[in-house]
């Protein structure tokens, strides 16, 4: 149930394919102008960056497809590094799993 | 500066006890003792109206409690309109009243989250402080909630007469498939008020309790998310009691009584809204008994002056009521606070053995409440 460690046998790579865990509930919250992670009895208020790549973390996409989707939606480059780390963390945190 | 200026933000976690029946009896209960009293419940449509009004403020987490929530039998059109609408939706409940249909039907309708309260490890004690015979049923209704793949909390409130089971009631948990481990040490508010020196446990025991906690958790080969809250009595500074009133949270009592913390209808010489005849726009923003404590000019000293003000709110009105008469003091608890010795004296004086026949538990009945207030 849980994502494995990310270590060298588990890594994180373009085809990785990221899905928000099943604990959690992925939400445009308008009054707080926010993407939340709810959970039993909890919220995490995204910032605008991790919520436009978690809305993205379908469990088709792989990581490859999503950094694309955003560079192409917000005109950018260059933003995998950036992608990837934060996929890191919320592997960590166990926000994500990869499928 | 414009009206709006010090206008708070939304409340996010909305409470509705939906009735104060219920088939327990917990000594331990934050209930109101006068219950009893407590006139009639809402109505299907006003509980949804409710709903409505808050989510269009902001209100996401939704918790449904009581009493028994399963006692209503309109949870599951609660539970549908709230999913519709777009709550995170957890069901408080003892599980009396879960069987396989309503569970499959609150799955149907939305619900998200089972808390599922246990009262000790053993059929025993479980029955004894509940005052009802649950223990089995309570861990077929846990087999059920994995059948159904809700995520599970299990609730133990902690207290003198169970805390020292700390370890087999984190090895029934783990046996139940429980994901997340709330041991819950006993607020004092309610019937726990009533009951404080018969249910406050030792220094002792609270210690010997997070080291079997610590244990646990170092033992533990798979996620399980264990909160061990720790009883603010042995503590020196205030829990930041529901971040600030009127800050984030909205309870709404059985009978519509609107109320920024659960236990917040004790106050005197406020007035609290009802929302059988207000908007819970109005009591959310307008109403006086939900500005009252918002923001720090209520503050008395030693927490007018106080640099940690802003991190812990001078912590709970409630327990600075009943502990001083006066809810616009610091919270005792606080080792700043003149009246902090009540507190160091309720602790010392759960170090006393005392025969459990010098003061019997007060069990929360309908007929004690009566008694208690008649």
């Amino acid at each position: 149930m849980s994502a494995e460690p990310i270590n060298a046998a588990n890594p994180i790579d373009g085809a990785s394919i990221p899905a928000v865990d099943r604990r959690f509930r992925l939400q445009w919250e308008a009054a707080q102008n926010a993407h939340v992670l709810l959970y039993p009895e909890g919220m995490i208020k995204l910032n605008a960056s991790a919520g436009e790549i978690l809305k993205r973390c379908d469990g088709k996409a792989t990581l490859a497809d999503i950094t694309a989707n955003l560079e192409k939606a917000f005109e950018a480059s260059g933003l995998s590094g950036d992608v990837f780390a934060f996929i890191a963390m919320a592997v960590e945190k166990k926000w994500v799993t990869l499928l | 500066m414009n009206a709006r200026a010090k206008v708070p933000g939304p409340p996010l976690w909305l409470l509705l006890e939906l009735t104060y029946r219920c088939p327990l009896h917990c000594a331990f209960c934050y209930n109101p003792t006068d219950f009893a009293k407590v006139g009639a419940e809402l109505c299907t449509e006003d509980w949804l109206r409710v709903l409505r009004e808050a989510r269009a403020l902001g209100a996401v987490q939704l918790g449904l409690s009581g009493g028994e929530p399963l006692a209503r039998d309109d949870l599951e059109l609660i539970v549908a309109e709230a999913h519709r609408l777009g709550f995170y939706i957890n069901l408080i409940t003892s599980g009396v009243g879960l069987n396989e249909t309503r569970i499959a039907a609150l799955k149907a309708a939305g619900l998200d989250h089972i808390q599922l309260s246990f009262q000790d490890s053993s059929k025993q004690m479980n029955d004894f402080l509940s005052s009802t015979r649950t223990f089995d049923l309570k861990s077929k209704v846990a087999a059920l909630i994995k059948q159904y793949d809700y995520p599970m909390v299990l609730n133990v409130v902690l207290h003198r007469l169970n805390i020292d089971h700390v370890e087999e009631i984190l090895n029934m948990a783990d046996r139940l498939g429980a994901e997340y481990v709330e041991l819950a040490n006993t607020q004092y508010y309610g019937w726990a008020w009533h009951n404080r020196d018969q249910l406050m446990p030792s220094r002792a025991q609270v210690e010997r309790a997070e080291a079997a906690t610590k244990r646990f958790r170092e033992r533990i080969g798979r996620p399980m998310q264990i909160y061990f809250v720790v009883p603010d009595y042995f503590e020196r500074r205030p829990k930041p009691c529901m971040n600030g009133l009127g800050s984030i949270f909205l309870t709404v009592t059985p009978d519509g009584t609107a109320l920024p913390c659960h236990a917040a209808r004790m106050l005197p010489g406020l007035e609290f809204p009802n929302v059988r005849d207000s908007s819970v726009e109005h009591v959310w923003f307008d109403s006086p008994g939900f500005n009252h404590f918002r923001g720090d000019d209520w503050m008395k000293e030693p927490c007018r002056s106080c640099p940690e003000k802003a991190r812990d709110f001078g912590g709970c009105r409630c327990q600075a009521f009943l502990m001083t008469g006066d809810a616009a003091n610091a919270d005792p608890v606080c080792d700043l606070s003149p009246h902090h010795h009540l507190v160091t004296e309720a602790v010392a004086n759960a170090e006393r053995q005392r025969p459990p026949e010098e003061k019997p538990l007060v069990f929360r009945t309908p007929a004690n409440s009566a008694t208690l207030f008649p």
